[in-house]
């Protein structure tokens, strides 16, 4: 094969290479500032993840004409647009929630921008990959980033252990993707995913695909947070600073979709009868140990954890049936899990203040007395996560649980309901906290006065309710990119 | 004759040894980190081992870039157990543990 340049290639790259660019500009232009003018780099950031976000809508390739740049290496169709918009949405809600809550702790610092701004780009490669080494530094990328994001906080013993944990374990994950991904290649001879696909019924040996087959899906558990592999989520969306939990909760998940996607459906589509298998299980798994430990949880934000734990055992509901339908039902509902979950965490960062982490479940008590406005877009985040019509979350799952009945897993959608039910306990019962409890005697402060923030996460809040009455542009957007 | 069967034996010895590092110590942080590098490096004699084989560069050029974010990786790496022990005075793995619920 030829290798050769085509200056055409750039235009597919365009949104990334602004991101980086512009990135590397506000690196340099935060060098010169002072503390005071941090707000600069704020808006500067948030400026230029809107300037990207317009490049990809800009660049949108027509509806099924997908095109490769680079030699295969980087995939510019429908899927990735989608996931592109919504990775950026969610990394600019989280720039807008951070900024209060670092500025109280001295954290209001420009690194906090540059580590998102590159995790975003990150993630940006990942879900344009077209070969297992773009997919790799991408998701390194976004990882490395995201490690030092959670020990941005050095004073901090908490967030020092989280680090260390999401670090060993994310670095283990990585560790068991890359021996797959030499399987996979020493199987079929290409790091090209879509030649992988297209040679994987003439291999020499079969037995070093299925090899590489069962540790690339435990690496990919490991990254998106399914049981078993999901014991680094809780305490690292505990130890992080809020702030940073509001982005590592949101935008990787769906970045970890595209992860998915690209490697078991893109590459390994063929052999879709066997890893649908090993999905189901982890489904099941990750829903039963979501939402049962989440019961037991005292701490809002590892309670959240184990929520996550228990979406993504949703979301994968989805992929069990191996078909676009399926898949893009999968995506649906994870960018609903990921737009209700900015709002909860978000919430967090919004109440909590200098000393004070708003982190408990009884620190909530009484925020209906306080201020009725965010105790109800709060009560309409945990309604969406727990599945109550007419909210986002409600469509999302009845949208897998539909795929995996038409893919013949009836007795799997049968437990995602049983556990689905079992959840809401524990989502009502931060509702009962904030509306029925008396509250403690410090919630007379006043609510932080930041007001982009409360702009933005009440109509974030808000969102989950518009979308959930009209949830059919995006989700036939969502069929669109994946050709339904 | 050392066969591609001989190198691939190797890189799962290797990659065995790194997870068991990981999972059995019990003493210090800094033996993951080298059992982190360790798996990575068994992940690259793979792909040497198969670009060989095959006949085919790629598998080398992706042994370059897993060495490049391999070092960054140990950057990173260290620079946070860094920050562990300047707040706990101890980077002992059992020590690890004031996160639960």
């Amino acid at each position: 094969m030829m290798i050769q340049f085509n200056p055409a290639d750039l235009i597919a790259i365009l949104p990334e290479l602004v991101l980086l660019g512009a990135t590397c500009a506000i690196l340099l232009v935060d060098l010169f500032l002072k503390p005071a003018q941090r707000d600069i780099t704020h808006w500067l950031s948030i400026a230029t993840i809107a300037l990207t976000a317009f490049f990809v809508w800009r660049g949108a390739p027509a509806v099924g004409e997908g095109v490769s740049a680079f030699n295969g290496m980087f995939l510019h169709d429908g899927i990735s647009v989608v996931l592109k918009q919504f990775i950026l949405l969610t990394s600019g809600l989280s720039l807008f929630y951070a900024r209060n809550y670092m500025r109280d702790r001295a954290l209001w610092i420009g690194e906090l921008y540059l580590l998102i701004l590159f995790a975003t780009l990150g993630m940006m490669l990942l879900v344009s990959a077209g070969s297992l080494i773009t997919a790799y530094l991408g998701l390194e990328l976004l990882a490395l980033s995201s490690y030092a994001l959670v020990a941005l906080n050095r004073d901090s013993a908490a967030s020092a252990e989280a680090a260390i944990k999401y670090f060993v374990l994310g670095a283990l994950a990585s560790g068991l993707l890359l021996y797959g991904m030499s399987m996979i290649y020493g199987a079929t001879g290409t790091l090209d995913l879509a030649r992988i696909s297209a040679l994987i019924g003439q291999v020499e040996h079969p037995g070093w695909l299925a090899f590489g087959l069962v540790f690339m899906v435990a690496g990919i558990a490991f990254k998106m947070g399914a049981a078993p592999f999901h014991m680094w989520l809780p305490d690292v969306y505990h130890g992080a600073p809020t702030a940073i939990t509001v982005f590592i909760g949101s935008a990787p998940k769906i970045a970890a979709f595209g992860l998915a996607y690209r490697l078991l459906e893109g590459a390994l589509g063929p052999l879709s009868g066997q890893w649908t298998l090993m999905l189901a299980i982890l489904a099941v798994l990750s829903l039963a140990v979501g939402n049962l430990f989440a019961i037991a949880q005292s701490n809002l934000k590892r309670m959240l954890a184990y929520s996550t734990i228990s979406h993504v055992g949703f979301m994968l509901l989805g992929f069990v049936g191996g078909s676009p339908a399926g898949f893009s039902a999968a995506m649906f509902y994870i960018i609903s899990y990921t737009m209700t979950a900015t709002v909860a965490f978000g919430m967090i960062a919004l109440l909590a203040r200098a000393g004070f982490e708003c982190e408990e479940i009884d620190d909530f008590k009484g925020l209906n007395q306080r201020s009725p406005w965010y105790a109800a877009i709060m009560g309409i985040s945990m309604f969406s996560l727990a599945g109550v019509p007419p909210l986002f979350g409600f469509f999302a799952k009845l949208l897998v649980l539909k795929s995996a009945i038409d893919a013949g897993f009836l007795w799997l959608a049968i437990v995602a309901i049983i556990f689905a039910i079992i959840g809401i306990y524990y989502y009502l019962r931060v509702v009962k906290v904030m509306y029925f409890d008396a509250a403690a005697d410090d919630a007379k402060i006043p609510l932080p006065a930041d007001l982009p923030l409360r702009w933005v996460i009440s109509l974030n809040g808000l969102a989950l309710v518009v979308l959930g009455i009209a949830w059919g542009p995006l989700f036939d957007w969502c069929n669109r990119a994946f050709g339904v | 004759m050392i066969t591609l069967a001989h190198f691939l034996s190797l890189g799962a010895l290797l990659f065995c040894i790194a997870v068991a590092g990981i999972f059995i110590n019990r003493k210090n942080v800094i033996v993951l980190l080298m059992c982190i590098e360790l798996m990575l490096l068994a992940v690259n004699t793979n792909f040497v081992a198969f670009s060989r084989y095959l006949g085919d560069p790629a598998g080398q050029v992706f042994v370059f870039f897993i060495l490049t974010v391999a070092a960054a990786e140990a950057a990173i790496g260290l620079a946070i157990l860094v920050v562990l022990f300047r707040n706990r005075a101890t980077i002992d793995v059992t020590a690890i543990d004031t996160l639960k619920g």
